[in-house]
């Protein structure tokens, strides 16, 4: 038979390990399905932003041609109220017939320095201010011209007028899809890390279990063995990721938010790609590692237990408090950290919070700190991988060999 | 010709010293059964000679040269502990496992197809493992072991659990192996199975090599044994024959050990002879497992041993180790 045993003595038998491991999980109904579930609550999510984005309601308001002049008052003051409206010349019949059936929010009557407003039942409120505005400017107007002024050089002289404000900490300026982006972003990469890290952590017990490990490791070296199941699941997590990420962009730009979203899509998708890769290789080296230390599906918890809660820290800051507070001294640090800043630094990026050199920066700590955990869980991982029975401890798995 | 030759291992878990200098030799196309109490080390041996365990010290090797991670890829090992992917289907999972060992997956397809078909489970290679019975996922760990062509086989406990059919297919497979030139180590506490399939076994106890050889050059080492059947003679009638040994009485019939020197019978059969009519005389060959109990409960119980194995062991047999923890009449 055609055998070379020398072309997996290196990544050739990494490859076939991944290579199982894809096979493995990719048909697995448990993938798919948490990859559906997953899109689903995306483009919900996505559609809840649409919403939001849509209560920037237009006001639909109806004048007559006597009360024409209006027009272009009435846009400038609802525009600084921050409203949109979209105003209509009708007669007042027929501006009367479609406020009743309510395609007109107001119809205004009468003449500019004199005029009524119709509205079906409420006025919207910020209409009711904007006409209030308009109603004491025609007073003033009246009263300026009474005094032999010219109202319109005492309107421009006013609208001239304005403070300067001089903020030292200016606040950054988050408007709502960049939060919902954070928002998305951060959950998404919990949610990813988390079942990777997991599956990795349950495959090698899966196998200490099986106890086919031992009938691997009389072919392969632990190293290739470990190297292989984290790449494999890394590639189907990766997958996941990428589709996720295609659902969140595809979403958005259908349902047409990109014109109106201030957040930054292209750069936040590609960083949700870099930092699930890195935070992925770091973790997955971890629960590898944890893994190994024991023997039973049941004691799993209680070895991934610590790690869970180190990616919870960032998460729920991320998550609770980077929305509201991008520059929180706790977001920043946790930004910074490594293993922490995975999980968070994605957030700040889509809340458009950060300094590119800060992010390259952040990065590479990180990227320099993965030889160090290949080398330790290598470590542990070898020397804990075949011992079966009770729970091996850390330092011991650490020393032995 | 090629031996797998265990040589002087020694491994120790702390204060409990799992293997002390254990030597052994499987020569090519040779079955080679591996006996012993539990914990008296089988495992430990076959976990070091597949690379899965460390020794201490010693040396396992493969025609004269150590057996290293490359040889190793040519050896069919079944754990103690079977092991497989519960979730993976069989057909897949052997395709893996050939793969692993080097074979391209056209080979490693065909090789699959081969021993599912030849061990009784190809109607079940697209179901997973934890669907089969005990007894066929026994006959796919088999395959496992089988289905990168190895060119030695290490098995342990290979017959455990197995219906007297799968028994059989093992059995054969075995011998088949042997017969293309293959060492075939394997354990088993089947020691009928062991005596009439094995070319050589080894008995093993507390880490050590107690006895090994043929099964007849193992009976040897043990002082004959007799049947008189002498229904009227009396209960003292053998203290006529001097250093023979009660072993049993059952009615009549008495089993004798007599001592190996030559002729030591005659003087039990005229002792019987002189008490009463004697119906019947004949040799009795000890079984392996009547040899398995005196050889472990003589190294057990070293000071009551009322014999020590005989000084002049016919050739072949090593029984270094009984002799040495024996610290009785020889010591």
């Amino acid at each position: 038979m055609s055998a070379d045993p020398t072309s997996l003595s290196g990544w050739g038998g990494v490859r076939l390990v991944a290579g199982r491991e894809i096979r493995q999980r990719i048909f697995a109904k448990s993938f798919i399905w948490s990859t559906v579930v997953l899109v689903v609550l995306i483009v919900a999510g996505v559609l809840v932003a649409k919403l939001i984005g849509q209560d920037t309601t237009v006001l639909r308001v109806g004048v007559t041609s006597q009360s024409q002049q209006l027009e272009e008052a009435i846009e400038a003051t609802a525009a600084s109220y921050g409203a949109t409206t979209e105003v209509t010349t009708v007669t007042e019949d027929e501006g009367r017939a479609q406020v009743a059936d309510e395609s007109l929010d107001a119809l205004v009557t009468g003449t500019p320095e004199a005029f009524q407003v119709v509205t079906k039942s409420d006025l919207d409120a910020t209409l009711s201010s904007v006409f209030s505005v308009l109603a004491q400017q025609a007073a003033l107007a009246d009263q300026i011209r009474d005094l032999g002024g010219d109202p319109a050089a005492v309107g421009a002289a006013v609208a001239g007028a304005s403070v300067d404000v001089v903020s030292l900490d200016p606040p950054p300026e988050v408007d709502g899809s960049q939060v919902l982006s954070g928002y998305i972003v951060g959950i998404l990469l919990f949610i990813s890390l988390q079942i990777c890290g997991q599956m990795v952590a349950q495959g090698v017990v899966e196998e200490k279990t099986s106890r086919v490990v031992e009938l691997l490791l009389a072919t392969v070296r632990p190293w290739q063995l470990m190297a292989g199941k984290v790449l494999g699941i890394g590639a189907i997590g990766l997958l996941q990721v990428l589709v996720l990420v295609a659902a969140g962009v595809a979403s958005a730009t259908l349902f047409g938010l990109t014109e109106t979203m201030k957040v930054d899509l292209g750069a936040t998708a590609a960083w949700v790609i870099v930092w699930f890769l890195v935070g992925f290789t770091m973790y997955a080296l971890l629960f590898a590692a944890a893994g190994a230390l024991v023997s039973r599906q049941e004691e799993v918890g209680s070895v991934t237990t610590p790690i869970l809660v180190l990616m919870m820290v960032p998460y729920i800051v991320g998550v609770s408090i980077a929305p509201w507070a991008p520059d929180s001294p706790y977001v920043q640090w946790l930004s910074y950290l490594p293993f922490t800043s995975p999980l968070i630094m994605p957030i700040r990026v889509a809340l458009g919070a950060v300094p590119q050199w800060q992010i390259a920066v952040v990065l590479l700590i990180n990227i320099l700190i993965i030889p160090v955990l290949v080398w330790f869980a290598g470590r542990v991982y070898s020397n804990a991988v075949l011992r079966t029975g009770g729970r091996i401890r850390l330092r011991e798995a650490l020393r032995a060999g | 010709m090629p031996a797998l030759e265990i040589d002087r291992l020694s491994k120790s878990y702390g204060s409990l010293r799992a293997l002390d200098a254990l030597s052994f030799t499987v020569h090519a196309g040779e079955i080679f059964g591996f006996v012993g109490s539990n914990g008296a080390g089988k495992s430990t041996t076959m976990r070091i000679a597949l690379g899965v365990l460390a020794a201490d010290s010693g040396e396992v090797r493969w025609d004269g040269a150590p057996l290293g991670f490359d040889g190793r890829r040519r050896v069919g090992y079944m754990p103690e502990e079977r092991g497989l992917y519960p979730k993976m289907k069989v057909g897949d999972q052997l395709v893996y496992l050939a793969r692993l060992h080097g074979l391209d997956p056209a080979a490693a397809r065909a090789s699959m197809e081969h021993w599912t078909e030849k061990l009784g489970v190809a109607g079940r290679r697209g179901d997973e493992v934890q669907k089969l019975s005990l007894g066929n996922q026994q006959r796919v760990q088999l395959a496992a072991a089988l289905v990168h062509d190895p060119t030695i086989l290490v098995l342990d406990e290979p017959f455990s659990g197995l219906d007297p059919v799968a028994v059989d297919v093992m059995s054969a497979v075995l011998r088949e192996r042997a017969d293309a030139g293959a060492p075939v180590l394997f354990s088993s506490h089947q020691l009928d199975l062991v005596e009439r399939l094995c070319d050589r076994v080894g008995i093993i106890r507390a880490g050590s090599m107690v006895a090994s050889g043929t099964v007849e050059e193992l009976r040897a080492t043990s002082a004959p044994r007799w049947l008189v059947d002498a229904p009227t003679a009396p209960e003292t009638w053998l203290s006529a024959a001097p250093g023979a040994r009660v072993v049993s009485r059952a009615g009549s019939r008495t089993v004798v050990e007599v001592p190996s020197s030559p002729d030591a019978e005659q003087s039990v059969l005229r002792a019987a002879l002189a008490a009463g009519p004697v119906h019947e005389f004949t040799r009795q060959r000890a079984s392996l497992s009547e040899l398995f109990r005196h050889v472990v409960s003589q190294s057990e119980t070293p000071d009551a041993a009322p014999s020590a194995p005989p000084a002049g062991s016919p050739a072949g047999v090593t029984t270094t180790s009984a002799a040495s923890l024996s610290k009785g009449p020889l010591a």
